[in-house]
């Protein structure tokens, strides 16, 4: 029997009640997640990329079992996460960890940095003092920070060194998965490099997969064999990175690569058309009002995500470029 | 020339004496130029732009000269830098929600510098300011006028806070990191607005990013910036293409280019940068840098021109290149 894949995704749809102004409005609902799939294997690292209010984070949480959707399933390595009795879920915690995107929020101010980045040490248990010590030391160092920073509370750090105790906390237990959620979006450039380089080894020296949630496609194509491009909930195109911003298929990751500043060419946008706030339409394709192609078919139709091209490449649209 | 600068330093009270913060800042902007102020956290950068607009924290001492349409500015009574502000220099800020008044109404806030500064009436300035809305392309300008902040998004009240900064017309416009909490699909659009803005009106843009690629794509010059010192000024085609400085060049090479192979190796620049800029005798990226020989930490680095509008600080600033 082959293995089974490291994370699987399954029609997931989570939505959030958003009360109206007043006691007799009517209560809004736009679905954060309408219908995501997708698997992840063993030591290939899975990007999303997409805008505010694609979904992105709300999948990050529920992928991780922080929180529940309406319908549908996650499975770490077969096993499906909202199935588990709490202490087993606990068990499977240490093998799926998360780096947030506040370097601010995520830090219990009160608590000294050998503690924060301990702590999901201490829920595997069998970690003697020494040896938790040195794994902190470890862990410190890798990210670029000095292992006497161990001693001292995260006020005494900048955003950026915060958001590096992050990280090694997340890395201390040397997870399989880790759920990256903007891990480097707050760090300096020359700090994102080591980063970016430690996350790079880490998939290679410690086997530790990625699903790294960000709106930079540079950062998601130097980590990721594969992406997936949300757009209001959905997976609108999805396959190897590469090929993807090579030859963007869906409208809407073209416009995301073109808006993207290069330093080797001028942006190519249209300045414009209004970006958000245009309001998804309550049928068809989500984004054919902001699509410079959008025609008939689309206003009427929902496209689903379909095979397009060879080596696993799929896009919901029903005028595919190129 | 619209504005220069020359020597500008700020200080700012730490424990056991001043802190510098900028350091021997000189540079010009002319009338329709964009400048880019390129750096990272700590470098000095919203800094120099909070001394052109007179807003630093009331305990810093301002030292040098900044010279706005003839007239200096170090040393200007709050009073007189109030009228300037908002009328001939006006800032576009990161975070629009901080900078906008969550209890006015959107128009009314663009609507009153219009009053104070050119003394529109009321009715008048409303009337203009729904016009700027316009102008700034927000869709349906009369309902964004009456809506409040939090009505509206990112992108919408930065394209706000844009039609407020150029009510009166100024001269420069100084927009720090504007659209670092946008969405790229957005911060594109914004990027192309203030650049329609600048074509059409003859401003000069003053924008402080810690993203060279946005200052590529829409300044002509750009300083680079670090620990309070300009490293290197130049045109910015030039500046990408060649580095002079080593630490340019390290910034250069520490983001991820598109297109390289998946997990090849960043440059990362090791240490951190120093804490305080207090003195330091020699070069402040001494250390971190791959080149650096004694001198660097021994004697202040020199600024070397590279023909007449272009200059590197560093003492091997001749040897700087891509690694091959």
């Amino acid at each position: 029997m082959s293995e089974p894949p490291l994370l699987e995704v399954a029609s997931l749809v989570k939505t959030y009640r958003l009360a109206g102004v007043g006691p007799f409005s009517r209560k809004s609902a736009r679905p954060a997640l309408a219908g995501v799939s997708f698997s992840m294997r063993r030591g290939l690292s899975f990007g999303i990329v997409g805008e505010s209010g694609s979904g992105k984070s709300t999948l990050a949480r529920i992928a991780l079992a922080l929180d529940r959707p309406d319908s549908g399933a996650v499975r770490l390595e077969g096993r499906s996460l909202f199935d588990l009795r709490r202490s087993e879920l606990r068990a499977l915690r240490a093998h799926m960890q998360m780096v947030f995107q506040d370097p601010y929020g995520s830090l219990d101010p009160r608590q000294r940095v050998e503690k924060i980045v301990a702590e999901p040490l201490a829920a595997l248990g069998g970690a003697s003092r020494a040896e938790r010590r040195a794994r902190v030391q470890a862990s410190l160092e890798a990210v670029g920070l000095k292992a006497s920073d161990a001693s001292k509370h995260p006020h005494e750090f900048s955003g950026g060194q915060r958001q590096r105790i992050a990280i090694a906390r997340a890395l201390i237990t040397r997870p399989k998965l880790v759920v990256a959620d903007e891990p480097v979006s707050a760090l300096d450039v020359s700090v994102q490099a080591q980063a970016l380089n430690l996350m790079s080894d880490l998939q290679i020296e410690a086997g530790v997969t990625f699903l790294l949630i960000s709106h930079d496609l540079a950062v998601v194509a130097h980590i990721c064999e594969t992406t997936a491009v949300m757009y209001r909930g959905r997976i609108v195109e999805t396959g190897p990175t590469e090929a993807l911003f090579a030859q963007p298929a869906h409208p809407y990751t073209r416009e995301l690569i073109d808006a993207t500043p290069r330093l080797d060419r001028p942006m190519r946008v249209a300045p414009l058309a209004p970006a958000n706030g245009v309001e998804a339409p309550s049928e068809g394709c989500a984004y054919a009002p902001r699509c410079p192609f959008a025609r008939v078919r689309c206003r009427d139709e929902e496209p689903t995500l379909d095979a397009a091209f060879d080596g696993g490449r799929r896009v919901a649209c029903h005028f595919p470029l190129a | 020339m619209l504005l220069e600068i020359s020597g500008l330093a700020v200080d700012l009270p730490a424990p056991g004496g001043l802190q510098r913060i900028v350091d021997r800042a000189s540079f010009s902007l002319a009338e329709g130029e964009s400048l880019g102020v390129v750096g990272e956290s700590g470098s000095g950068k919203t800094m120099t732009a909070l001394a052109l607009m007179g807003l630093t924290p009331e305990s810093a001492r301002v030292t040098g000269s900044i010279r706005f349409e003839g007239r200096e500015l170090v040393g200007l009574d709050e009073e007189a830098m109030r009228e300037l502000r908002g009328d001939r220099i006006a800032m576009i800020f990161q975070e629009p929600m901080t900078a906008l008044n969550p209890l006015h109404s959107v128009g009314a806030q663009v609507a009153e510098p219009l009053m104070l500064h050119r003394g529109l009436t009321k009715r008048d300035a409303q009337q203009r300011a729904i016009e700027l809305l316009g102008r700034v392309r927000l869709a349906e300008p009369e309902r964004a006028a009456r809506s409040y902040p939090f009505a509206l998004s990112g992108g919408e009240r930065q394209r706000a806070m844009i039609a407020m900064a150029i009510g009166c017309s100024p001269r420069l416009v100084i927009a720090d990191e504007p659209t670092t909490a946008l969405d790229v699909t957005v911060q594109a659009r914004i990027l192309a607005l203030i650049d329609g803005l600048r074509a059409e009106s003859k401003m000069a843009v003053l924008l402080v990013s810690h993203d060279l690629a946005v200052i590529a794509g829409h300044c002509d010059r750009v300083i680079v910036m670090y620990s309070g010192l300009i490293m290197e000024s130049g045109p910015v085609e030039a500046v990408l293409r060649e580095p002079k400085n080593p630490y340019t060049l390290a910034l250069l090479e520490a983001r991820p280019r598109p297109g390289a192979p998946r997990g090849a190796r960043l440059r990362t620049i090791p240490g951190a940068p120093p804490v305080t800029h207090e003195n330091r005798a020699g070069c402040p990226f001494a250390g971190r840098c791959a080149l650096t020989v004694n001198v660097c930490r021994t004697m202040p680095p020199p600024e070397v021109a590279f023909g007449a509008n272009r200059f590197s600080r560093c003492h091997r600033a001749r040897e700087v290149g891509f690694a091959q």
